[in-house]
């Protein structure tokens, strides 16, 4: 058996002396697209939050590659480059850098972090447009953007780095429901056979269209 | 000449503000006898008072003994031998005297305006000034005296010996104007200041090498501070003059009439022998008046600016220095505030209290305030050029206001990009670089260029500490011609000139930007 993509074992969130989170083990496989389901407040984003590194948790274990998170403060960016370029994100509301066009939101971090040299770079952003169909929009800036655009260029940007687990946090709230079995075919195109796929959405028909498996959440448990 | 501390909102001047707000000026405030006695035959009865007509004299209680001062014992009351004189004038008239409060630089026109009818607080006769509006005999000859420390007293006796040497004086005087005459001359370096006190406390320091102004002022000096010595032979010889609108020359003739009579009389000599300033020529130009003697003329031309041709070179070189003023103190402003605004966000606790303190002290104090503790405040400590401390000060007071610009922008920029930047690898510096940094900067462009404008515009202010920009340009113009007219309508264009220019290209980049 190959090892897991993503392995999470007891985990525990607490703010404030509030438990948010309280005691969740999962694991997703390479290739897996796995979905957090459940209603707001259950935990959804909190998970792929502490599994991006983003925030801190109580205790349990994040096992990503070969990077574990303990529990505690967030460890600083330093500590964290092989991390960084293996769980990548893509945010609601899609976080494009405002004042990048399209083309420079994808190949930023290809440039300054991983310092690729500049045909790598081009040739790296030309096939994730083109994968995601939205060549022609290279040259625009997210405000002029189709929101279908806009999370496209999200996804591209975060699959740039080619990462092994790619978070996604509620991908069809800002779309209608003809554009979201689309979206579904995409993303569940998106896993491959070195990534795996958490996406935490409230989407039952979605989640059901693009996950190999859906993974229910309630009051900080899985149910 | 009446010193004067132009000061905006100088606590001083508030006070004075309330306390001549309602003053019938009459002598009797003094405290010596004969003052005294001469103001009573002002005053004559309660029901006479009542009666007679009231004849507003303006003059600047901030010039002090022995011009015009508040009585010590009494604020409301004001003392001074041009006191004395008003109250003379006024009984002459047959009318009670009413003392107004004017900046010394503003009798001109604010007699004009008609504030009211006689300014008369140490206003010097000038050509220009007889040109332009009605001015009385001269009754009182002074002279323009040179004070230096007291080891140059053999090497600077003349503004001749003073070639390449800082002299200070008050800004829009004859002593300036004469300043300037010489600067064209032997390359003398004329020091413009707002009161008389600093041109003294610079020359001991060693800021300056020697001061010209009144003998009566420079007198006043060497009794309150020392450390200097007074040349014994004037530069110049002028006078003193009531000054009244153009058109009031019936009123003048009025007045020349009482100020013979007075001379003669003796009881003009008497108020001056009260205040300690008769001297032996004072007689002699009695008797020259008396005599209708033409008086002598002041020697420094004090036509050097008087034309808009002369004055245009000055203008220009003023304005220069407000513009390399305001751009070196806007880079200081702007590189120290990104700095305090960096510090405030992603600083520790005590940083951040620190840096808050800063700001708030340099928004909630005046910056004419800073400019004074950094230029005399730490003139022991280190003792500054004008030029530097006036860039420091600016740009140390608009720090604070660019720094608090900079924080709402940087915290205006949305979180979860910063955070996606963090999920791409990004470490915090190349976020605050290629991230968070230009879009804050397009955030805080508009205020920015704003402040630019402010900036440009509060750099006056740095007139204070000897730096004469535009607006001291103006104002020594203005005082120069008597009017505000055309250097204030020429000096409002150089501003605009300087500013429009920038709004315009904030509001193109701002189009630029807001695509993206």
């Amino acid at each position: 058996m190959t090892a897991p993509a993503l392995r999470i074992r007891g985990l525990r969130v607490e703010r404030s002396g509030l438990a948010i989170i309280k005691g969740v083990d999962l694991d997703v496989a390479p290739g897996e697209v796995c979905a957090l389901m459940g209603v707001s407040g259950a935990g959804k984003t909190t998970i792929l939050r502490v599994v991006a590194a983003l925030e801190p948790f109580t205790a349990g274990t994040v096992v990503v590659g070969d990077t574990v998170l303990e529990p505690g403060p967030v460890a600083p960016q330093s500590q964290l480059a092989s991390f960084r370029t293996n769980v990548e994100m893509v945010f609601q509301g899609h976080a494009l850098f405002e004042h990048l066009t399209a083309g420079d939101n994808v190949t930023l971090a290809l440039e300054h972090v991983l310092r690729w040299d500049a045909a790598r770079v081009r040739a790296r952003a030309r096939e994730l447009f083109e994968l995601l169909g939205v060549s022609h929009r290279a040259d625009a800036y997210p405000r002029q953007l189709s929101g279908g655009e806009a999370q496209r260029v999200a996804i591209a940007r975060a699959l740039a780095p080619d990462p092994i687990l790619l978070l996604m946090d509620e991908p069809t709230s800002a779309l209608d429901s003809a554009r979201r079995s689309a979206v579904a075919a995409m993303v569940r195109s998106l896993a491959g056979a070195d990534r795996a796929l958490l996406i935490s959405t409230h989407d039952e028909e979605f989640a059901m269209a693009c996950a190999h498996r859906v993974i229910r959440l309630d009051g900080g448990v899985i149910v | 000449m009446n010193a004067r501390l132009r000061t905006r909102g100088s606590l001083r001047q508030l006070i004075w503000l309330g306390a001549v707000a309602a003053l019938g000026c009459s002598g009797t405030d003094t405290t010596r006898e004969s003052a005294a006695q001469g103001a009573t035959t002002a005053l004559s009865t309660q029901g006479e008072l009542a009666t007679r007509p009231v004849l507003k004299w303006g003059g600047d209680a901030e010039g002090g003994a022995p011009f015009v001062e508040a009585d010590p014992s009494d604020l409301t009351k004001m003392r001074g031998f041009d006191v004395e004189l008003a109250v003379m004038i006024a009984e002459g008239l047959g009318s009670t005297p009413e003392f107004v409060q004017v900046a010394w630089a503003s009798i001109a026109a604010s007699v004009e305006r008609g504030d009211f009818e006689i300014g008369l607080s140490g206003v010097e006769d000038r050509p220009a000034l007889r040109e332009r509006y009605a001015l009385s005999l001269p009754y009182y000859e002074f002279g323009e005296v040179l004070a230096v420390r007291p080891a140059d007293r053999e090497r600077f006796r003349s503004l001749a010996d003073l070639a390449g040497r800082r002299v200070g004086t008050l800004g829009s005087t004859l002593a300036y104007q004469m300043l300037l005459d010489e600067q064209k001359r032997s390359g003398l370096v004329p020091v413009s200041y707002e009161n008389d006190v600093h041109p003294y406390s610079d020359l001991v320091s060693g800021r300056i090498d020697a001061v010209l102004l009144d003998d009566i002022i420079s007198e006043r000096s060497l009794r309150r501070t020392g450390g200097f010595v007074i040349q014994p032979e004037p530069v110049a010889t002028a006078h003193y003059v009531v000054m009244l609108a153009r058109a009031d020359t019936a009123r003048r003739d009025s007045v020349n009439a009482i100020i013979r009579a007075r001379m003669a009389d003796g009881s003009l000599e008497r108020v001056f022998r009260d205040w300690n300033v008769w001297k032996p020529t004072q007689a002699e130009h009695f008797a020259r008046v008396l005599g209708d003697v033409p008086t002598a003329s002041v020697a420094a031309t004090g036509t050097g600016m008087t034309s808009l041709r002369s004055y245009l070179p000055a203008l220009l070189r003023a304005a220069g220095i407000t513009l390399v003023l305001s751009c070196l103190a806007m880079a200081l402003a702007v590189g120290l505030g990104v700095l305090v605004a960096a510090g405030r966000v992603y600083g520790g606790r005590i940083t951040r209290g620190l840096l808050m303190a800063y700001v708030e002290v340099m928004r909630g104090t005046p910056v004419l305030l800073q400019l004074f503790v950094i230029y005399y405040g730490l003139a022991g400590v280190v003792r500054l050029p004008a030029f530097a401390a006036a860039v420091i000060g600016l740009g140390l007071n608009y720090a604070a206001y660019e720094a608090e610009i900079y924080r709402g922008a940087l915290e205006a920029v949305p979180r979860a990009q910063l955070e996606a930047g963090r999920t791409l690898g990004f470490s915090e510096l190349q976020i605050l670089r290629l991230i968070r940094g230009p879009q804050a900067l397009r955030f805080a462009l508009a205020p920015m260029t704003n402040d630019f404008v402010a900036l440009l515009k509060d750099s006056s202010l740095v007139s204070v500490i000897t730096v004469v920009e535009l607006t001291k340009q103006t104002s020594i113009y203005a005082t120069n011609i008597g009017s505000w007219l055309v250097p204030g309508i020429l000096c409002g264009v150089v501003y605009l000139t300087m500013s429009l220019p920038l709004s315009h290209f904030a509001r193109r980049l701002e189009r630029r930007w807001s695509v993206a």
